[in-house]
């Protein structure tokens, strides 16, 4: 896939804090990545690595009096960190838009699934009652469910998990954004029902120039759709790559540890499946030097003293680990 | 037993349809609840009271008929006379259009101002709610009942005063009744959701929490109604609530007290009209609530 050089969106330094009544907790400290026109990228990690909140964070939908958000998002020429309330609201759903985990809990349940999708028509293109119905009924025809004209007069409670994660893409894609934040959008489904969710994702994508930000920690789901993939772990970037690279080539120890985690079908029913020792470092006590270095197999003295800095060993291709560093000396 | 679930007849295009709205099944479960029917037909025949007083009782319940004073009940007088010769039973009747009309003015103040706020409060937290939960605090700090008394005292007695001072005492309960539940609702993903799609927060208060909170709403209006006809009898039984000769079921106890001994009957009828009226909205209440509660899985 082509992409044009300037990013559609570029997060620089992005650092988010939560002020609890233990104390701040650092969840995104440091994040950098861009985002081009029409690609697709995977942002990878294992649960309460920050992918989530770094999402949320560019969508400012944290609650502001309890979190502070520092760094740069620069969006269309704006940073959308010194947007006011009202200017970001207009972008949310309109230009950038966001699909959640849970298609059993994201939709309200006392609302049919026809005005829900309407809601944003009616906010954001300014469509009347009659328009923004009639488009959402288009838009469920877009997500491929059957009879929508039925389907849109419904409650939620009468479609299965996944019909109901179609809903939230029609809702997602209603307003032709440029920009989609996918927060795990197949976790909640089974593994067929994902399969469809992804072909859709897919099919859809075919037809615009939309990017989408899959944040997942599936990385079969990030092997079919992504292009490039950025790891995080506790937080900070660790790795970025081409996907193919990635797959191929990991840098990171934790990046081949994910990896070597994935369940073969092929494998015997015996040997353990690998996984990486040990859980992610509690956020209010991180450990000093590179965050993973407790859990790291090949970890050096150095791991445990200074964080390791971040190598741009080419473009879309950067890791943070004294590892690389040996092998490619000082940047 | 009643079957619980309906079945439509588009049945191939429903996947889960054997899943009833969770409303639906409340209504069921309503309808089985012998003691919130029972309730609800006491609170009927009462509401049919107060709207048929002039058809059911003929005359002026205020007009004093001193020479029939203290009669016991007769074929005259069905449930007897008070002290100035007024059927109870007619004063009992025209009474109920009174404390209806207490009932709906109290609970109208409570919600009036007590959802607004519980709304405002639960969904922007922050300094906004402290200060509101801070307030709500210190009006809860009294007993309802010494509140509304309080009140009484600033504004004066009669049917008006009456009702704004009880509504008033019944608004932190509904402060923080709704803001309770706006609490865990604007947690929900799907409130998220809304936001993520840039909806106003007017809109995510109007359209998706409040119509979540009705249920529990509902079931405070119901307890809330009994509740401000015992405080309205109570204030009238005290003397500084609605004022003779307006026929009130707490007045008309008060007055009675006197001939507690000789003539029961006179306290005898509207104690037990109040009794029947409180009781009628709390069995619905209660049986509202064991419906419509979300924890309350049979």
């Amino acid at each position: 896939m082509k992409v044009t050089s300037d990013p559609l969106l570029s997060i620089k330094g992005l650092k988010t804090s939560f002020h609890t009544h233990d104390g701040t907790i650092t969840a995104v400290d440091g994040v950098d990545f861009d985002v081009f026109a029409g690609e697709t990228l995977g942002l990878v990690g294992e649960s309460g690595c920050g992918k989530s909140v770094t999402a949320l964070s560019v969508l400012r939908l944290l609650n502001p009096s309890m979190t502070t958000i520092q760094g740069r998002v620069d969006f269309n020429g704006k940073n959308l960190l010194d947007l006011d309330p009202e200017e970001m609201r207009m972008i949310r759903g309109s230009t950038i838009s966001m699909i959640f985990q849970e298609p059993m809990t994201s939709l309200n349940p006392i609302l049919t699934v026809g005005e829900q999708i309407a809601e944003s028509l009616r906010l954001h293109e300014k469509l009347d009652n009659k328009k923004a119905w009639e488009k959402a009924i288009h838009m469920l025809e877009i997500v491929q469910i059957p009879s929508p004209e039925i389907r849109a007069g419904q409650y939620p409670h009468k479609l299965s998990g996944g019909m109901r994660q179609r809903v939230m893409i029609a809702m997602a894609l209603s307003c032709n954004p440029c920009l989609i934040f996918a927060d795990e959008p197949t976790t909640a489904l089974d593994v067929t029902i994902q399969a469809q969710i992804i072909r859709l994702l897919e099919h859809l994508k075919k037809g615009s120039n939309t990017s989408i930000v899959l944040i997942t920690h599936d990385l079969g789901v990030v092997a079919q759709m992504a292009s490039r993939v950025v790891v995080m772990y506790a937080g900070r970037v660790v790795e970025e790559a081409p996907v193919v690279e990635l797959f191929h080539d990991a840098r990171h120890p934790y990046t081949r540890g994910l990896l070597k985690s994935i369940p073969v079908i092929t494998q015997d029913k015996k040997t353990r499946l690998n996984e990486i020792p040990g859980i992610v470092p509690n956020l209010l006590y991180m450990p000093k030097g590179c965050s993973f270095h407790p859990r790291c197999s090949e970890a050096m003295d150095i791991c445990k003293k200074e964080s390791p800095p971040m190598i741009h060993l080419k473009k879309n291709r950067r890791v943070s680990c004294w590892l690389t560093s040996d092998d490619y000396g000082e940047n | 037993m009643n079957n619980i679930y309906i079945n439509t007849k588009n049945n191939d295009i429903e996947p889960d349809e054997d899943v009833k709205s969770s409303s639906g099944r409340g209504w069921a479960k309503l309808k089985r609840n012998k003691a919130a029917l029972m309730g609800g037909i006491f609170l009927l025949i009462y509401i049919g009271c107060a709207l048929g007083a002039p058809i059911l009782f003929r005359g002026d319940p205020s007009a004093p008929n001193l020479m029939d004073s203290l009669s016991p009940p007769c074929a005259k007088y069905f449930l007897g006379t008070d002290e100035l010769g007024r059927s109870i039973l007619g004063r009992i009747l025209y009474g109920s259009r009174v404390s209806l009309m207490i009932a709906v003015g109290v609970v109208g103040v409570g919600l009036l101002f007590g959802v607004p706020i519980g709304l405002i409060s639960g969904y922007y937290r922050g300094k906004t709610d402290f200060i509101i939960q801070r307030f709500t605090d210190m009006m809860l700090a009294f007993p309802g009942f010494l509140l509304a008394l309080a009140l009484v005292a600033i504004l004066g007695v009669g049917l008006e005063n009456t009702v704004i001072s009880i509504g008033i005492s019944m608004v932190p309960l509904y402060i923080r009744l709704v803001r309770g539940c706006v609490l865990t609702i604007r947690e929900e993903v799907y409130v998220e959701a809304a936001r993520a799609i840039g909806t106003k927060d007017r809109h995510i208060i109007l359209r998706h929490i409040l119509p979540n909170v009705l249920a529990p709403i509902t079931v405070q209006t119901s307890l809330g109604m009994g509740t401000a006809i015992l405080f309205a009898a109570g204030l009238g039984f005290l003397g500084i609530g609605v004022q003779p000769p307006t026929p009130e079921w707490g007045s008309m106890l008060g007055s009675a007290r006197a001939y507690m001994m000789g003539k029961p009957h006179v306290a005898t009828f509207p104690g037990i009209a109040i009794f029947l009226a409180v009781l009628s909205f709390n069995l619905l209440g209660d049986g509202l609530r064991d419906a419509f509660d979300p924890r309350s899985k049979i």
